[in-house]
């Protein structure tokens, strides 16, 4: 084997290499020998870090000296619901500053729930000379005026997206700070930014952008301005509106069906914030096109939802609020056949009863029309096991599979028994599943149907369930192939957590908050486990002032090699030397 | 029981009303596991571990929490239901006109040669209000009174005309229904505003 290696020469080693992207293979070739390994580090190009804080921007350099695209991610996923106070870290800067020395050929950056400043964006806008794509998803830190001068001086930038990141609006002329030769945009996503952009440079812009694919508006951009932008841009493939809003008038309907009708690409639509029904027709000429519809903003009723949803024969993705309601569904089921990904987002999350006739037949009635369907976040009131089990049977090809049941607690409502056996058969039947959300009432008896049977489960998020340390021993010991676990208000403690100590160095990282975890026990895993990151997050002060018993707040642990952070604030905890001499 | 719980609705006694359920007790009423905790937990669930036989548990788990029960408005749980920040925003905005990011309206003053625009969202309430409009116009009002408004015998007043076109005396709703209904404000002449006042 190891004469056949070197056999080859480097070069026609490194040709075979390029034509594996994936990483999980690239890791794997460089495990097989030094030279491979040689080889490998010097023609990788792209690297995902799952956790920023896992390896350190030095050792990634390191390692690949040649990178053109990185994709880091910061903050544990529990920060989308606000439990992770600001302040807690996820900070892009000591990467961009490695990276700008190290790399100027890099080309893209991915983030995800990381704290990134105008500087940060400024030092890339003046550091990396053939920077393309720029996405930032559900960052913050940073304000227009940063985009400003991405927009001022990346000459070649293919991709602006800012999903769903939090953006301090000072003005909407960033948008003309791309200079009047640029013409490279592929794709622009500011629908989440709250100001309005100066619209005549966005015309201009669309309009001098040929290769444009992808434009998504913010709300600011009133309806009667979306033809003209439609018809500067008939060859986009994918649409998020404005405001999907104006006084009805003939004219302004005819002019946007008429933009609508001229984009023969188009295969996704979203946006569609403070819809007028009477607008909606504007689309159905290419309905049957469309791939992916975002609804989720669009607070119109079922009969509205049923008309235009009841169109699209091709969808693969519908994301829409639950005012359509069950009968919206039976609508889906009987017209999307091809649908792989369906959510359904609460309208009203905090109203004590139910606002919609939305029930677990909905999904039901989904699984069993939709015979691709894949992926699933569905919000609603009530649940039954007999539900669950036949969505189980159904579909098992599941492989995203997230229900949230609004009240925490709420049993089967027709025999007012703990859902346990209903996601036990989810975990049974859906072989491949890989992600999975509990919610409702739930006994130990769910973790041991997911430990028994969830072997695929890689992301597992637990809410209000279980009655004992079994329940997080169960999923510890029997999930294979878990990376992230999440916990909120569960009776979990020390026990099934330290008894499990070396399953977490196998996963990316560990959260529970309100749960029964001491300060002690995370001392001592802290102590045991050198290559684990363990973080109490705790605004009450030092742990150490509080009763042993007192359980901490939040913790989260971490798989890492770059040892502890440096940028951790007051009111995270971790243990150090000093604290361990003192417990001997 | 029935006749009992009926009563103690009445007093509301219920909202105030500390106490665990033992088992069996409103089984119909789905309890909300969150509402004893609020943001900080103490051992809750500590205790729900020694409770014995899992039959037991299940039902108490559910009874649990049998304490805030007549209150319309629960006690939220932060970060619960899982729905994103961004999410929530829109749907606000939609249902509460006062979510409006601003709210100009134009303010006229008798006697002088233009009007001027002012955003009431600026302000929080009334006092704040009536500064802004005294600095801006250089006049004075009064302390608030039940007859004569923001006027107290000064030589102008604030009115207001609301969404059904009647004009109005500054004060007298409460601040958030003033901004709700409020399109454009007059600082009358005093001697014009007499008539105002004097109603009823």
């Amino acid at each position: 084997m190891q004469r056949m290696a070197c056999s080859f020469p480097d070069e026609v080693l490194e040709h075979v290499f390029s034509f594996v992207q994936c990483d999980n293979d690239r890791n794997a070739i460089s495990t097989v020998c030094k030279s491979w390994y040689k080889i490998e580090r010097w023609s990788r190009r792209r690297v995902f870090v799952g956790n920023c804080y896992a390896i350190s921007p030095g050792m990634v350099i390191r390692r690949f000296p040649e990178l053109r695209s990185i994709e880091l991610k910061g903050k544990p996923h529990f920060a989308d619901f606000n439990l992770v106070p600001d302040g807690w870290g996820g900070y892009v800067a000591p990467w961009i500053s490695a990276m700008a020395a190290a790399y100027p050929w890099l080309e893209e950056i991915r983030l995800k729930r990381m704290v990134i400043t105008d500087e940060n964006l400024e030092l890339i806008a003046k550091s990396f000379k053939n920077f393309k794509v720029l996405v930032l998803s559900s960052c913050e830190g940073f304000s227009t005026e940063g985009l400003a001068a991405v927009a001022a001086n990346c000459r070649n930038l293919r991709e602006l997206d800012l999903r769903e990141s939090e953006v301090e609006d000072l003005s909407g002329h960033w948008l003309s700070h791309f200079p009047d030769d640029y013409t490279s945009l592929v794709s622009l996503n500011i629908a989440c930014l709250g100001c309005e952009v100066s619209f005549s440079a966005l015309e201009r812009l669309v309009g001098r952008c040929p290769n444009l694919r992808t434009l998504r508006l913010n709300r600011a951009v009133p309806l009667d301005k979306l033809a003209n932008l439609l018809r500067r841009a008939p060859q986009l493939v994918e649409l998020g509106t404005g405001a999907y809003s104006s006084e009805l008038r003939p004219d302004v309907f005819s002019n946007l069906s008429g933009a609508f009708s001229g984009c023969k690409e188009l295969k996704s639509l979203s946006g569609f914030w403070d819809v007028v029904p009477g607008y909606l027709p504007a689309v159905y000429p290419i309905c049957c096109r469309l791939t992916t519809l975002n609804l989720s903003y669009a607070t119109i009723q079922s009969p509205d939802l049923i008309k235009l949803v009841g169109q699209c024969q091709n969808l693969q993705r519908l994301w829409v609020l639950d005012y359509i309601e069950d009968a919206g569904l039976d609508a889906v089921a009987a017209s999307c056949k091809g649908l792989r990904e369906l959510r359904v987002f609460p309208s009203d999350p905090f109203g004590p009863e139910p606002n919609v006739l939305l029930t677990e037949q909905g999904l039901v009635s989904v699984s069993e029309g939709c015979p691709k369907l894949q992926s699933v976040l569905y919000f609603c009131r009530q649940m039954s096991n007999a539900a669950l089990m036949t969505i189980a049977r159904n579909r098992p090809n599941m492989t995203r599979f997230r229900l949230c049941i609004i009240e925490p607690g709420t049993p089967d409502y027709l025999t007012l028994q703990p859902l346990d056996v209903g996601f036990g058969a989810i975990v049974e039947h859906c072989k491949d599943l890989q992600r999975l959300s509990l919610s409702g009432l739930l006994t130990d008896r769910v973790f041991e149907y997911i430990g028994t049977y969830a072997k695929k489960l890689e992301m597992l998020s637990v809410a209000f369930a279980g009655e004992s340390d079994l329940g997080l021993h169960h999923v510890l010991s029997g999930c294979e192939n878990l990376r992230k676990l999440e916990i909120r208000d569960c009776p979990f403690g020390d026990k099934a957590l330290l008894a499990n100590a070396a399953k977490l160095e196998t996963m990316r990282s560990l959260w529970m908050s309100s749960c029964s975890v001491t300060f002690g026990a995370c001392k001592l895993l802290g102590q045991k486990m050198p290559r684990l990151n363990v973080e109490v997050i705790d605004e009450r002060g030092p742990p150490d002032s509080r009763p042993e018993r007192c359980p901490i707040e939040k913790l989260y642990i971490y798989r890492t090699v770059a040892g502890p952070r440096f940028d951790m604030p007051g009111f995270v905890w971790t243990i150090d030397e000093d604290s361990a001499m003192r417990l001997s | 029981m029935e006749r009992c719980m009926a009563f103690d609705k009445e007093l509301n006694l219920e909202a105030t009303e500390l106490r665990l359920g033992l088992p069996g007790i409103k089984e119909s009423e789905k309890q909300p596991f969150s509402t004893i905790k609020s943001n900080k937990r103490a051992f809750p669930n500590m205790d729900e571990k020694s409770c014995g036989s899992k039959d037991g548990s299940k039902a108490s788990h559910a009874q649990k929490c049998n304490q805030e029960i007549a209150s319309p408005a629960k006690a939220q749980v932060v970060g619960w239901p899982p729905v994103r920040s961004y999410r929530k925003n829109c749907f606000q905005a939609k249902t509460m006109e006062s979510e409006a990011t601003s709210a100009y309206l134009k303010v006229s003053m008798d006697g002088a040669p233009y009007l001027r625009k002012i955003d009431l969202k600026v302000y929080k309430g009334y006092p704040e209000l009536l500064k802004a409009l005294e600095d801006m116009f250089k006049f004075s009002v009064g302390d608030y009174s039940e007859s004569e408004g923001y006027n107290n015998g000064s030589e102008f007043v604030a009115t207001y005309e609301d969404k059904d076109g009647d004009w109005m005396l500054v004060g007298d709703v409460p601040w958030d229904m003033f901004i709700s209904s409020c399109k454009r404000l007059r600082i009358m002449k005093g001697s014009e505003a007499r008539g105002l006042g004097c109603a009823v």
